[in-house]
């Protein structure tokens, strides 16, 4: 499901000044959440549509101008309002990107204010409703064809600017200041030091044995003691022992590692707070 | 022989039940609105967001539990967005648009919408004198489809006639409805083109003034200008000035990204977008008024000093309306 990381993660800076690490989403993504909202948009208007006819059969003339009120503002409300509205709820998502995990923000780091969000949408005029109309037109007479083909590339640079800017924005993003976001997911989770609390001391590791590894290794085996799969376990457990020159006997390897991570975290956390931390294991600052 | 526990676990133990609490709070709000919260909930938003985002702070520089680290950025994300994203009183927002966010943007844009209506002055003066010289122009600047006979072979007669048939009385807030949702979606397209650096909205603001250059010629040729400005100027005045604001909006845009200044491309876009994104709210209200001028105002009125009385007061109301003196307490921004 993610991609990597290091590209599509951005940091967005509080107004505490707090940098909080953000996942722009990426171009697939985004096209999906469209292809939606369009469904959904065109069910809506199919529908209003289908009640529109018979209404006018039920009714008769004499209520057709009310129907046809409802109708073309109804539509005109579908097309400019649904992603508005949406969009300016607590979960500034429309449906669509609600069912992707993706969100609008503003890039500033501030609020998402609703002329933004206007503006954004308006912009929609532009990237999605001109070049589909453009489609539905095609050209006529031999001699215009060079004109729809200047006219389709015209487009273009609007449709995909999307693909050609690292944060995936459009130009109703350039334009509103805001970006598409993934909703972070991580959940509070148990703290895998609980479990080695108590056995560390039995071990008794010398502060070289825990020198041996650096922070990316520390929070691996964080990972794997808490999905807990006894293989990988103990195939972990192996290396480090002879890594560090442990004899691990018959110890089980949870009971190992778990010691193993909490004496090695005390002491790394502890060199952190004199502001000395080890990348990795390759890391001899 | 229960050793010292980690300071990253005491810490974690102190401060979870903030945590967790403010976990539970941006859940409701997620899935019910801010307005599902209780008052104590509101309160203790803020404040549970800024010890957590101090806890993230602290958790980064001193922890090395990542999935806790992880848990933080998460909940600080997800509660910033409530904290910084939403508004609690649309109500208050709508009134202050209308006060002063609709006003001062007209009024900080006031360069471009003087360019803008003199672009659709200059376009009608030139489509107004070619017609005038030789009336094959017209077809040039008006299709044919909108003219639906009122072009220059027409008589007298049956384009006075086009001035005071009020059409079908059944359909006025139909036509009225179509008036409204059609121009809009002009105005949100001339906005929109902007984008590329403004040329497309100075063509489409030019072309609107060459066909009311071409339609006024043809009138004026038959004596009958005076009646067909009535006809024009009663909903006109309030349509035109929306398509001129529109434009005026997408100017400011297309020069923005066309020539940032001292700032990036980007902020300086964002600026103006936002700034334009107030106008153009104002723009759609505008056109709605100018469809119920144009649906039911013509249809009814059909004396032509009514007609210019109605375009006078609308002209009088809009202008006063956006840059006449108010109080201080109202400039806003």
């Amino acid at each position: 499901m993610s991609a990597v990381p290091g590209l599509t993660a951005r940091r967005l800076v509080t107004p505490e000044g707090v940098p909080l690490a953000l996942q722009v989403a990426g171009a697939g993504p985004r096209f999906a959440a469209l292809c939606i909202d369009g469904a959904v948009i065109l069910g809506i208007a199919l529908a209003l549509t289908l009640v529109t006819f018979f209404a006018l059969g039920a009714a008769g003339r004499s209520a057709a101008e009310p129907i046809a009120v409802i109708w073309l503002v109804g539509v005109f409300l579908l097309r400019n309002a649904y992603f508005l509205l949406f969009e300016l709820s607590p979960r500034a998502a429309t449906p669509g990107k609600r069912a992707l995990g993706l969100r609008v923000a503003a890039r500033n780091g501030g609020r998402l204010t609703s002329d933004a969000v206007f503006v954004r949408n308006a912009m929609r005029e532009l990237e999605l409703f001109l070049p589909l109309m453009l489609l539905a037109s095609a050209p006529g007479g031999g001699s215009s064809i060079w004109v729809y083909v200047a006219g389709v590339l015209w487009c273009s640079a609007f449709v995909f600017l999307p693909l050609f800017n690292r944060d995936r924005l459009r130009a109703g993003d350039v334009v509103a200041g805001t970006w598409v976001i993934r909703t972070p997911t991580a959940r509070f989770l148990g703290d895998m030091a609980e479990r080695g609390a108590g056995r560390a001391s039995g071990f008794g590791f010398t502060t070289a044995q825990l020198d041996v590894y650096g922070v990316k290794e520390l929070q691996v085996l964080e990972q794997a003691l808490r999905m807990g799969d006894p293989g990988t376990l103990l195939a972990i457990a192996d290396r480090v022992a002879r890594k560090i020159g442990h004899e691990l006997g018959d110890q089980p390897s949870p009971d190992f590692l778990s010691a193993y991570y909490h004496a090695a975290r005390g002491q790394m956390e502890g060199r952190l707070l004199m502001g000395r931390s080890r990348r990795d294991k390759f890391d001899r600052g | 022989m229960a050793e010292p526990r980690l300071k990253s676990q005491r810490f974690r133990e102190e401060r979870q039940d903030v945590w967790l609490s403010l976990e539970k709070i941006v859940g409701k709000a997620e899935r019910r609105g801010l307005a599902s919260l209780t008052e104590d909930e509101l309160m203790a938003l803020p404040v549970q967001y800024r010890a957590t985002l101090s806890a993230l702070s602290v958790a980064r520089a001193t922890s090395l539990d990542a999935a806790l680290i992880a848990f933080l950025e998460t909940l600080s994300a997800r509660a910033y967005f409530f904290v910084y994203g939403a508004r609690n009183e649309p109500w208050r927002e709508v009134a202050e648009f209308f006060a002063t966010g609709w006003p001062s943007a007209v009024r900080a844009m006031w360069r471009e919408t003087l360019v803008m209506a003199l672009l659709m002055v200059l376009g009608a003066g030139v489509a107004a004198w070619l017609v005038g010289s030789d009336p094959d122009w017209f077809y040039g600047f008006v299709d044919p489809a909108l003219a639906s006979g009122r072009d220059p072979t027409a008589s007298r007669e049956a384009l006075r006639a086009t001035l005071y048939d009020g059409g079908e009385q059944g359909g006025l807030s139909a036509f009225a409805a179509f008036l409204f949702t059609h121009n809009a979606q002009v105005a949100l397209m001339a906005f929109a083109l902007g984008f590329a650096f403004g040329v497309p909205t100075v063509v489409l603001v030019l072309s609107n003034g060459a066909m009311l250059g071409a339609m006024l010629a043809v009138f004026f040729g038959q004596g009958l200008g005076f009646e067909f400005s009535g006809w024009l100027a009663i909903h006109g005045v309030t349509e035109l000035g929306a398509v001129i604001l529109a434009g005026a909006a997408g100017l400011r845009i297309g020069l923005a990204a066309a020539f940032p200044g001292d700032r990036a491309r980007l902020d300086a876009a964002a600026e103006a977008g936002r700034l334009a994104g107030r106008m153009m709210i104002g723009v759609i209200v505008m056109l709605f008024f100018a469809g119920l001028l144009e649906g039911f105002g013509r249809q009814l009125i059909v004396d032509d000093w009514a007609r210019w009385g109605v375009a006078g007061a609308t002209l009088v109301v809009w202008a006063l309306y956006f840059y006449g003196p108010r109080p201080a307490s109202w400039r806003g921004r």
